[in-house]
């Protein structure tokens, strides 16, 4: 049986609306975390009188889910007047941050105003590695403060761990540290380029072997074997046809501080600016947008036809990135690979069979994938 | 007259999306889809106006139905949607 939540998504999608959005409220932030793809100069934000009025078009287009994030959103110390609004509005609100900067009567005020839930990065249990990755000295322990004290005021906190080559050893410990908790622990090995297209900061992925190794970890993954079960071949010819490659222009938006439009935080593609127009003007007439929303899985060069292409996670902002989102994903190739030990389509047109055999050799071919 | 008053809770999402008022609760996510009368009811939950007024003033017309059936039926929703931490109910005005 279907659930309300999915008939819902469903609906969204079949009448055009934008039923979840991102919005970040300032790329500033306290933290210099060596894999972040934002620049953290304020170039001109939104005011709050700009944001305020955003919210109410966002709630009269039909948005039900709102992510606050950054940067780091306490840096706005308009950042309560905001969240009062989102919540006069009756958004389901979600936020992201790194916590450093929640105190006790703040963490009291996000649990009255009934935020849905708060998201924390969390990148490693030990300070030396946390505070390395952030650049911040202290910000582990006050990360956990954060966490504790929202925690204790009845707010669903999580944290997201996102794993590199710094820290991709200590995701067991960060899991028994939320389970310790009683924090919900969601971990993510994927490092994204630079909003303005700079690849470089790929090279802190963690390796194929890790990956895989991760991948074979019943407490990560829930069943192994399922999950890192061959792939099941290509979609079906005819689901292809209708098949969408993800809710990114579909359902789903992310707005800059600076009020671009774009497809989804990971579909660096202008498609407006809510400054100059209606947010909904954007998403109904936006050239941009209707090109996004043309594209079905059938019509993904190299995909339709993959041996992954009934498993995969292809993200069609990472395809983007790396020059056609019409094209594959080269990350979700690799994996794809850790996870079943079978190369994708895409992975075996660039490169003949690796001679050593093994992960590492794709590995190496996906992050030498040139800069588009 | 029914002397109940009712509110929304303060810690819903609610939308309405493609017609249908969706409303998740902020006890535990869950999500609800309320049917015409229902949202009628949501939607008119000030704190303020009685329940009998809202039925009187909103769904008696609307739906053909007698004053006596529609405030027994209303009474049964808000109270359904107030064990699901959806609405707040009160023989008193409620401060929203």
């Amino acid at each position: 049986m279907k659930s309300l939540m999915h008939e819902m998504g469903n609906r969204a999608l079949e009448l055009g609306i934008p039923l979840g959005v991102q919005l970040d409220l300032t790329y500033r932030c306290n933290e210099r975390c060596v894999h972040c793809y934002l620049d953290h100069e304020d170039h001109g934000e939104m005011t709050t009188a700009e944001i305020v009025g955003l919210l109410r078009q966002l709630a009269d287009a039909g948005v039900f889910f709102l992510t606050l994030s950054g940067g780091e959103i306490f840096m706005r110390p308009d950042f309560f007047e905001i969240l009062e609004e989102a919540r006069r509005l009756t958004f389901s609100v979600k936020l992201k941050t790194n916590a450093v900067m929640v105190r006790p009567a703040r963490a009291r005020r996000i649990a009255q105003l009934g935020v849905e839930s708060v998201q924390i990065s969390v990148y490693s249990h030990k300070e030396e590695t946390h505070d390395a990755i952030t650049k911040l000295p202290g910000s582990l322990r006050r990360t956990l403060e954060g966490a504790r004290m929202l925690r204790d005021e009845g707010v669903k906190v999580s944290f997201a761990n996102v794993l590199m080559k710094h820290n991709s050893g200590d995701y067991p410990e960060v899991k028994a540290l939320a389970e310790s908790l009683g924090i919900e622990y969601k971990c993510d090995a994927t490092i994204t380029p630079m909003m303005d297209g700079d690849r470089a900061v790929l090279a802190l992925n963690v390796d194929g072997d890790t990956l895989a190794r991760i991948y074979r970890d019943d407490a990560m993954v829930g069943n192994a074997g399922e999950y890192c079960a061959p792939p099941s071949g290509p979609m079906d010819e005819q689901d292809a046809l209708h098949s969408l490659p993800c809710s990114a222009g579909h359902s789903a938006a992310y707005i800059s501080p600076y009020g671009e439009v774009y497809p989804c935080v990971q579909f660096p593609m202008p498609c407006g600016n809510v400054r100059e127009q209606r947010f909904v003007d954007i998403w109904r007439h936006s050239p941009q947008l209707a090109d996004v929303r043309s594209i079905r899985v059938a019509d993904v060069q190299g995909c339709s036809s993959c041996v992954h292409g009934g498993s995969c996670s292809r993200c069609p902002g990472l395809a983007y990135t790396e020059g056609n989102m019409r094209g594959p994903s080269t990350q979700d190739c690799e994996r794809s690979y850790a996870r079943t030990g079978v190369p994708s389509k895409n992975l075996l047109e660039r490169r003949a069979p690796p001679v050593t055999g093994g992960r590492q050799v794709f590995w190496m071919v996906a992050t030498q994938q040139p800069v588009k | 007259m029914s002397d109940l008053y009712v509110a929304r809770a303060r810690n819903v999402a609610a939308r309405m999306i493609g017609g249908e008022m969706m409303i998740m609760s902020g006890r535990d996510s869950s999500l609800f889809s309320l049917n015409a009368t229902a949202s009628i009811l949501w939607e008119a939950a000030d704190g303020v106006t009685p329940l009998a007024q809202i039925v009187e003033g909103r769904i008696v017309g609307a739906f053909d139905i007698d004053r006596e059936s529609a405030l027994k039926d209303a009474e049964e929703v808000v109270r359904g949607l107030a064990d699901h931490g959806i609405l707040r109910l009160s023989e008193t005005p409620i401060d929203p």
